[in-house]
């Protein structure tokens, strides 16, 4: 099972990733939010799959009677969730704000930082 | 060892940091009559180090020493013995007079305090430095005397050429100061030991190892760029950009003699070898020949004086590479009388200047009346310069000359010093009499006899050159030969006579110097123009060598940022995605990790079904021409993650991820539409393919990784914990939850507290474009009115 999930996680981290190359913001963006989920799953499957079980312990017992999925990744992603999205957010924010100043959501063309042509040094003392 | 008796000798040593550190105040209270009060320190010290000279000249040796840093070794190690002695009592002794002067020189100075404060810093640090016996505190102080030189140079720093002749000299004896580092590490590394006093010990020792040459090299990397010699010369005249007391007491009398001190300090571990006496003449006699003859080529008193030191220097270091005792007596004589005449010719000059309102030679003349003290002075210093008796440089000279005549092979030598000596007999009466003698000529200021502070200094030390050459026995005991025992490394006798024992080959070479020095001062404005027209003629010299590699630095600085940092997004991402890849796929295909293919068990249909579409989402998000298809895509691929926590026992992530990916979409929906969100891709397809190329090594990277993780042996340790303890120690039957907000109860506060932040960051970038007007920018003109007070 674990094997399929890795070409799977594999498919989400191809996705993300030529999504990030784009140069258009708009498009990193999506490919960010991809990314957040293909970590989830890598974090997900290495902690080894389990069918349909919660960890939830039964209300007559001390500890989980039969096998439970792992909860350690369930509470690592849980936080990470929380997290990436709220960075998304933010940084949708931040692009639309860029569109908004610059124009443009061509990263090649916001170059207010570091323009093409700078002039050279000062070579003297 | 001898450290109770020598404990005070460790604290008085680091008695000018102290006056460092008080100097600015007093001067702010004293003004500049604070340079009377500070010059006791030295003064004190002075006296204090006279206290060894008998036992020294004994035959005695001090090392002790406490414990610097115990962790590396080092210690604040002093080794006292002939070589070290004298030097400590010129540095001292002549710091006395120098800090007088400084006193009188920048007399209303707004920033003479801080000056009197990095005087005394390079004073303590110079101490440090000859009275060194532990090989990293020697360094450390070595390094000490350039920065301090670094800031006296730069003093006056609102000038371009003091700041250019500053970091010229910093980068020139620092970059030496570090190859010097090397140099001692690898030697007391082969030697085994961390002192200079283990290093001597040794022997011959170094001579016989293998590293030897590379010992060698690295040391006179050392020496060679502190002590100014060819082709590392060009620092020192520009150094010149400082005080003038900072010239005669750094640049003249003892700061570059660092490079001679270490020569000779060495010179029974790493001299008298074939190397040796080959290469030290060969550069020392260069650079005597061409400090020489560009001293010639000045009119400026105080580059004149610059380039001779740079002469000096080079005769000391040639006459060090003999390994002669002789030889080397007369070079202990000559570094003793070089420094009191060039620090007190420099402090002439510097009184001239003061007085006069003019360094230029041509432009002065006739000063004799107006200024008699600092006349006599400056006849005195220039008769020991020129190597008059009875004066010290005589006596020197005298020494040398009879040295190099006995010695085999040393023709050209002879023919060197006696060259670069006569030029040098010519400057130094260029220097103090031309501006005396003569018809009185109109000068910038009004010139009248300098204050006390201004001409004590080079009266003392001008005075000192005739007493030391008259006391000739007392000098020989007490100077020449202890510095000499030390250079040789075993005890030598001297017997020194102002008056010569008999007419040899020495006195026909001084009475030769002599006639033709008179001759050359005659002639000096012939020789100077002919000097002017060579060095003009060939243009180019290592100054402005050092000048192009500055400016190539910064263009190379140019061209790699341009490299590393060119200001696309794209190409930072690659980069960065790049060394991901590498770094998934190198270690498993470098240590010949098995690579498993992956199986495919007992997949439920609905399984595939879910993994389908979530594939199908991928795929048209990444190919979407429009911005409806494309948000709906990345809400697919979002939820059927979502449904995958829920088949797979995560009901708590499964509803957290419904929740967070309708947010995304919604919120996405909402800036999509007012962003340009052009249809297609449009990067053209060769990039698009490479892009695809790199994200699919990247994607089999992490399958490969993933493989291999599950690959392994379950460590449930952790997991079993939280199981067995959620509801014993938690009360808790949610483990997921419990871990969440109880075992790891900190993290969530961390996670709350970025979610906050974000939060209201989003708040302030919406915020602040509301209070301000837009931009007059077309393209954003277009959007913005769409856009306000909507999100």
């Amino acid at each position: 099972m674990e094997d399929v999930f890795a070409v799977l996680i594999g498919l989400f981290f191809t996705a993300a990733i030529y999504l990030m190359l784009s140069r258009q913001i708009i498009r990193i963006l999506l490919g960010i939010a991809i990314l957040g989920n293909a970590v989830n799953l890598l974090i997900f499957t290495a902690g080894r799959l389990v069918r349909e079980v919660p960890p939830v312990v039964p209300e007559e017992a001390m500890v989980p009677l039969v096998v439970t999925a792992n909860p350690l990744p369930q509470a690592l992603i849980l936080t990470a969730i929380v997290i990436s999205f709220s960075f998304f957010t933010f940084l949708l924010v931040l692009a639309y704000r860029a569109y908004q100043e610059l124009g443009t959501d061509e990263v090649d063309e916001m170059r207010l930082a570091e323009p093409a042509r700078e002039p050279p040094p000062p070579g003297g003392y | 060892m001898q450290l109770a008796a020598n404990a005070p000798t460790l604290a008085v040593a680091l008695l000018p940091f102290v006056a460092a550190l008080v100097a600015p105040l007093l001067t702010a209270v004293l003004r500049h009559n604070a340079g009377w009060l500070l010059a006791a320190v030295p003064a004190a010290m002075f006296v204090h180090f006279l206290g060894y000279l008998g036992p020294v000249s004994e035959g005695q040796r001090f090392v002790f020493g406490v414990d610097w840093v115990p962790a590396l070794g080092v210690r604040y190690q002093m080794l006292i013995d002939g070589l070290s002695l004298i030097f400590a009592l010129l540095i001292t002794g002549i710091g006395t007079f120098i800090i007088v002067y400084a006193g009188g020189y920048l007399k209303g100075h707004p920033q003479q305090g801080r000056f009197f404060s990095f005087m005394m810093m390079f004073m303590g640090a110079m101490l440090g430095l000859v009275l060194a016996d532990d090989l990293l505190s020697l360094f450390v102080f070595w390094e000490l005397t350039s920065i301090t030189s670094f800031l006296l140079i730069g003093f006056d720093h609102a000038r371009a050429a003091a700041r250019r002749a500053a970091l010229q000299a910093l980068v020139v004896t620092g970059g030496g100061g570090l190859a010097l580092l090397a140099g001692l590490l690898l030697a007391g590394w082969v030697g085994g030991v961390t002192s200079m006093s283990g290093l001597l010990a040794l022997g011959g020792g170094l001579k016989e190892s293998p590293f030897y040459v590379a010992i060698f090299v690295l040391v006179l990397a050392g020496a060679f760029t502190k002590s100014a010699q060819v082709p590392f010369h060009f620092w020192l005249p520009n150094a010149m950009e400082a005080p003038t007391p900072v010239s005669a007491y750094l640049h003249s009398a003892t700061m570059v003699k660092a490079g001679v001190y270490l020569l000779m300090r060495m010179q029974p571990a790493l001299g008298d070898t074939a190397l040796w006496t080959t290469v030290l003449p060969l550069f020392g006699g260069l650079t005597l020949l061409t400090g020489a003859l560009l001293a010639v080529r000045q009119t400026d008193l105080k580059l004149m004086l610059a380039q001779t030191t740079v002469a000096s220097l080079g005769l000391l270091v040639m006459l060090i590479g003999t390994s002669d005792a002789r030889v080397i007596e007369g070079a202990a004589l000559y570094l003793v009388a070089h420094s009191l005449f060039k620090g007190a010719l420099f402090m002439v000059a510097g009184g001239i200047d003061h007085e006069a309102g003019t360094r230029d030679v041509t432009k002065l003349g006739g000063l004799r009346k107006a200024m008699p003290i600092t006349f006599v002075a400056a006849m005195l210093a220039a008769l020991s310069m020129g190597g008059l008796p009875p004066f010290i440089g005589f006596l020197a000279k005298e020494v040398f000359y009879d040295g190099l005549a006995h010695l085999d092979g040393a023709t050209i030598m002879v023919a060197v010093a006696l060259v670069g000596n006569v030029l040098l007999f010519a400057i130094a009466f260029a220097v103090a009499l031309k501006p005396f003698v003569g018809p009185e000529v109109h000068t910038p200021k009004h010139a009248h006899e300098a204050p006390p502070s201004l001409w004590l200094g080079p009266l003392v030390l001008a005075l000192a050159a005739p007493a030391l050459a008259i006391a000739s026995p007392w000098t020989g005991a007490m100077v020449a030969g202890p510095i000499v025992t030390s250079i040789l490394g075993r005890p030598f006798e001297t017997d020194l006579h102002l008056i010569p024992s008999y007419i040899g080959a020495a006195v026909i070479l001084s009475l030769v110097t002599i006639a033709l020095g008179i001759v050359a001062y005659l002639g000096l404005a012939r020789l100077r123009a002919a000097v002017a027209t060579v060095t003009t003629a060939v243009g180019w010299g290592p100054d402005r060598g050092f000048d192009q590699a500055v400016a190539g630095l910064a263009r190379l600085a140019a061209v790699v940022r341009r490299l590393v940092q060119p200001g696309g997004l794209e190409v930072y991402i690659t980069t960065t995605i790049l060394f991901i890849v590498a770094a998934l796929i190198a270690p498993p295909l470098l240590l010949g990790v098995a690579v498993r293919a992956p199986v495919w068990p007992d997949v439920t249909l609905y399984e595939w079904a879910i993994l389908g579409i979530a594939v199908l989402g991928l795929i048209v998000v990444t190919t979407a021409a429009s911005r409806l298809v494309a948000i709906v895509a990345l809400g697919i691929q979002g939820f059927a993650v979502a449904v995958i926590f829920l088949l797979f026992g995560a009901p708590d992530l499964s509803f957290t991820q419904f929740m967070v990916e309708t947010l995304s979409v919604v919120i996405l929906a909402l800036v999509m539409v007012r962003l340009d969100f052009r249809p297609s891709d449009h990067r053209p397809p060769l990039v698009a393919a490479r892009d695809l190329v790199i994200a699919a090594a990247t994607g089999i990277g992490f399958t490969l990784l993933l493989l291999a993780v599950v690959g392994q042996p379950f460590d449930s340790v952790l997991s079993d914990f939280f199981a067995e303890n959620s509801r014993a120690i938690a009360h808790g039957r949610n483990i997921v939850n419990v871990i969440i907000v109880d075992f790891r109860g900190l993290d969530t506060l961390g996670e709350i507290a970025v979610v906050m932040v974000t939060g209201l960051a989003v708040l302030a970038l919406i915020g602040l474009r509301a209070r301000r007007p837009a931009p007059a920018m077309p393209a954003a003109a277009a959007v913005a009115p769409k856009a306000e007070g909507r999100l």
